[in-house]
């Protein structure tokens, strides 16, 4: 067997799991690790400009692969940095794993150098954490944390490295586990046949159903199965924000997105449903609204591969552990050989109730013939990339204007942050998604506020050459929160001006990439076509929009799914 | 309604933590927490008593086995258990009160373990409820200290909570 130091074996370890990428910031505890990957070329390094951005970055590479992300950092500051993207990744259930440097530990507890307690400081917000005990531990708590990160509902796992782990003197026998033997840790890998059939007899007897899909079907790999089963029962489906994707918006099957800022039509079947078939969403408060006044007449079958998920806001009548592809499978076949049919009948007058919702609302709003509207521009970009980008978002209006108006016909190509909203995830995404994915567009639509959130990764953009377009959605203000305030607090802008913005423009140059600013609707079209067409350059792209716009439709707050704004005067 | 989770943990540093943190986390009661390690040293046994309703109890019982170093995990509550709690406690013990008190030690079935010219120092193991009972006997003004260990319980009959 090999010798090994504890660095060369967790550099040896990742190429052994197939990791071809990493993203991370150097520091004293994480020296010997980095030193380790200087003298190999096969695991490749990102150098981000923030730590937070390694941690986005991995999580746009994991969101749009279905691949767990990695990120190496060093102790203390290098660490915490990463808490804001650690949290992100866990909110959203996204697989990664966090190498963190730590100080020796033999000086652990000592308030060393650049010390802090990462276990500690990461436990609320990952789905595992590890810390390496000794140095031939390495291995196989490598293997322990990809396997955690990548199986069952996927999360984030943090690995605490002392310094003296990795220390280059010190060599050890290197072998790199086959599998992993965790007597506590096992997800299910099917759903019980029992539960299974009972939910597909009620979906087959349903007069008024619905589907009602999460980011679980895209974590899930599902999206083949859901399309084929939603398509054979004809019913209507709808999904979450996290679940863009998991089925062509383009069909006439599909509703649109529901919850807070939802489509009319999907909120509104929603409420008066009467089977509710949920797969690996988790009745968020912004999908419910109020839960007491959810979906009275419904019955609802939970499928979902975390049995915590299940009942948790929301009673199951049929809850259903286990992979959403496997269950969603064998309902299927069910499916096929039941004799019982969906009575053509009740479907059909359900249908036609669907029908005019949506000819009711549909998605609509007030052009103007001078300002730009930031729906318009979406739909624009929607047209001329052909429906087929991979679209990151930040936190705000901008993010809904996008996740609304840009219909996606495949999974894993809306990535942003549902679950903790963080802005300033946009552009490292998108970075994480463009270095894997030269060739398709990768755009970031965002805003003024959460640009500057992470707009020192222009700088590694343009170390590593990432010709991703931003589009920022300039209204010169936070306009969610001014939308919240002009809503309940009698317009009171409280600190929700962007007051001296930069020139991003000349701040785009300055790093050397292309600025381009839209500020006449005339321009819009030649300028967006113009940045799309530099292939090999990024191009922030600053367009001016109506500062005064407003998300809707949007729930009225505590009240019932089909409770809803539908422009700053119309309520239903 | 009142229950007794008992778990099985790995023996591993920072598993405690994890099970303390989801309580506070999550804003779980923990009424009483006791761990020691097993008869296999590489799991604890650790027990909880805790209240809420019965959505909030079952998301307890799923959470902690979530967590990847929670092996296994029973309500004790939902089937014929035991459970006992011990107590020491140091009671003002003088003139005529030290034979008062040792006649509810007896009653109670406990032990007085420590003595001095003015204090007794009582043991006493049972369900929580029958300490409380105890103290209440004695009345507050007397007790100048008391310790008690948490709950432990185990299922009655032949149902055992192993690997
Ligand atoms: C890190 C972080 N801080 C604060 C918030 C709260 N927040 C949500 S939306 C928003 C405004 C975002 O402004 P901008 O990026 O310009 O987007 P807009 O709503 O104007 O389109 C804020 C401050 C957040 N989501 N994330
Ligand atoms: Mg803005």
């Amino acid at each position: 067997m090999e010798l090994l130091s504890g660095a060369d074996m967790l550099i040896r370890s990742l190429q052994d799991q197939g990791i071809e990428y990493i993203y991370g910031y150097p520091g004293g505890a994480a020296l010997h690790i980095y030193d380790a990957l200087f003298r190999q070329d096969e695991v490749k390094h990102i150098l981000v400009r923030h730590e937070q951005a390694a941690v986005h970055m991995a999580d746009g590479y994991a969101r749009a692969t279905g691949l767990p992300g990695t990120v190496l950092v060093t102790s203390g500051p290098g660490a915490t940095n990463t808490i804001t993207g650690i949290a992100t990744a866990f909110m959203d259930s996204i697989p990664m794993v966090v190498l963190c440097g730590q100080v020796a530990s033999t000086l652990i507890g000592e308030d060393a150098f650049q010390e802090t307690d990462m276990m500690g400081v990461s436990r609320p917000v990952v789905k595992h954490n590890l810390s390496v005990r000794h140095p031939s531990e390495i291995p196989e708590i490598i293997r322990k944390a990809y396997y955690i990160a990548s199986t069952g509902r996927p999360g984030p796992v943090v690995v605490d490295i002392p310094k003296d782990m990795t220390a280059p003197n010190e060599r050890f026998e290197y072998a790199y586990p086959k599998k992993v033997k965790l007597r506590s840790y096992n997800p299910a890998i099917r759903g019980h046949a029992g539960q299974i059939k009972k939910a597909v007899d009620m979906m087959l007897a349903a007069r008024r159903p619905i589907i009602y899909a999460g980011g679980g079907v895209i974590l899930g790999k599902a999206s083949g199965q859901l399309t084929e089963l939603v398509r054979k029962l004809g019913y209507p489906i709808t999904n979450t924000l996290m679940g863009i994707g998991c089925y062509p918006a383009s069909d006439k099957q599909h509703l649109g997105w529901l919850g807070m800022h939802g489509t009319y039509e999907a909120n509104m079947a929603m409420h008066h449903s009467d089977l509710i078939l949920a797969v690996g969403a988790r009745f968020d408060d912004r999908v419910t609204n109020a839960t007491e006044k959810f979906c009275p007449g419904a019955r609802i079958i939970h499928i979902d591969i975390d049995p915590a998920s299940i009942s948790k806001t929301i009673d199951a009548d049929v809850p259903i552990v286990g992979p959403v592809d496997a269950v969603l499978k064998e309902m299927l076949a069910l499916v096929k050989e039941s004799k019982e049919k969906p009575d053509a009948e009740a479907l059909a007058s359900w249908w036609r109730q669907i029908d005019e919702w949506r000819a009711f609302h549909g998605m609509r709003y007030e052009t103007s013939p001078d300002v730009i509207k930031p729906q318009e521009v979406v739909e624009m970009l929607h047209r001329l990339t052909n429906g087929d980008a991979f679209v990151t978002s930040d936190v705000g209006q901008h993010q809904m204007f996008a996740a609304q108006y840009y219909k996606f016909d495949k999974p894993n190509r809306w990535i942003n942050s549902g679950g903790l909203g963080t802005m300033g995830f946009g552009l490292p995404a998108a970075m994480g998604i463009k270095l894997t994915h030269p060739d398709e567009e990768v755009l970031c639509i965002t805003g003024e506020g959460s640009i500057q959130m992470n707009i020192q990764e222009l700088s590694t953009c343009n170390q590593y050459k990432l010709p991703v377009k931003i589009i920022n959605l300039n209204n010169q203000s936070l306009g969610m929160v001014r939308q919240w305030q002009d809503m309940n607090y009698e317009s009171r802008h409280s600190h929700s001006y962007m007051e001296s913005l930069p020139d991003f423009i000349k701040l785009a140059e300055a790093y050397g990439h292309v600025g381009i600013r839209i500020d006449k609707k005339e321009d819009l079209e030649p300028k967006l076509k113009e940045a799309l067409a530099m292939k090999d350059r990024l191009v922030f792209v600053d367009i001016q929009v109506d500062r005064f716009e407003h998300v809707y439709p949007m729930q009225v707050a505590r009240g019932c799914m089909k409770d809803m704004w539908l422009s700053k005067t119309e309520r239903v | 309604m009142r229950r007794i989770i008992s778990v099985l943990l790995e023996n591993e540093p920072g598993a405690l933590s994890r099970v303390v943190g989801l309580f506070s986390q999550r804003n779980y009661n923990i009424e009483t927490l006791t761990v020691a390690p097993t008869e296999d040293e590489t799991l604890s046994r650790l027990t909880v008593t805790t209240t809420g309703p019965d959505r909030v109890i079952e998301q307890i019982t799923k959470q902690l086995n979530k967590l990847v170093e929670v092996v296994k995990l029973v309500d004790l509550t939902e089937g014929p258990h035991i459970e006992r709690e011990l107590m020491l406690i140091k009671l003002k013990a003088t003139g005529s009160q030290r034979a008062e008190i040792k006649r509810t030690v007896d009653i109670f079935r406990g032990q007085i373990v420590d003595v001095t010219s003015s204090v007794y120092t009582v043991q006493l193991a049972g369900a929580s409820d029958k300490l409380d009972g105890f103290v209440q006997a004695i009345g507050t003004s007397g007790v100048l200290e008391v310790v008690r260990s948490g709950v432990s319980g185990i299922a009655r009959g032949e149902k055992v909570l192993s690997l």
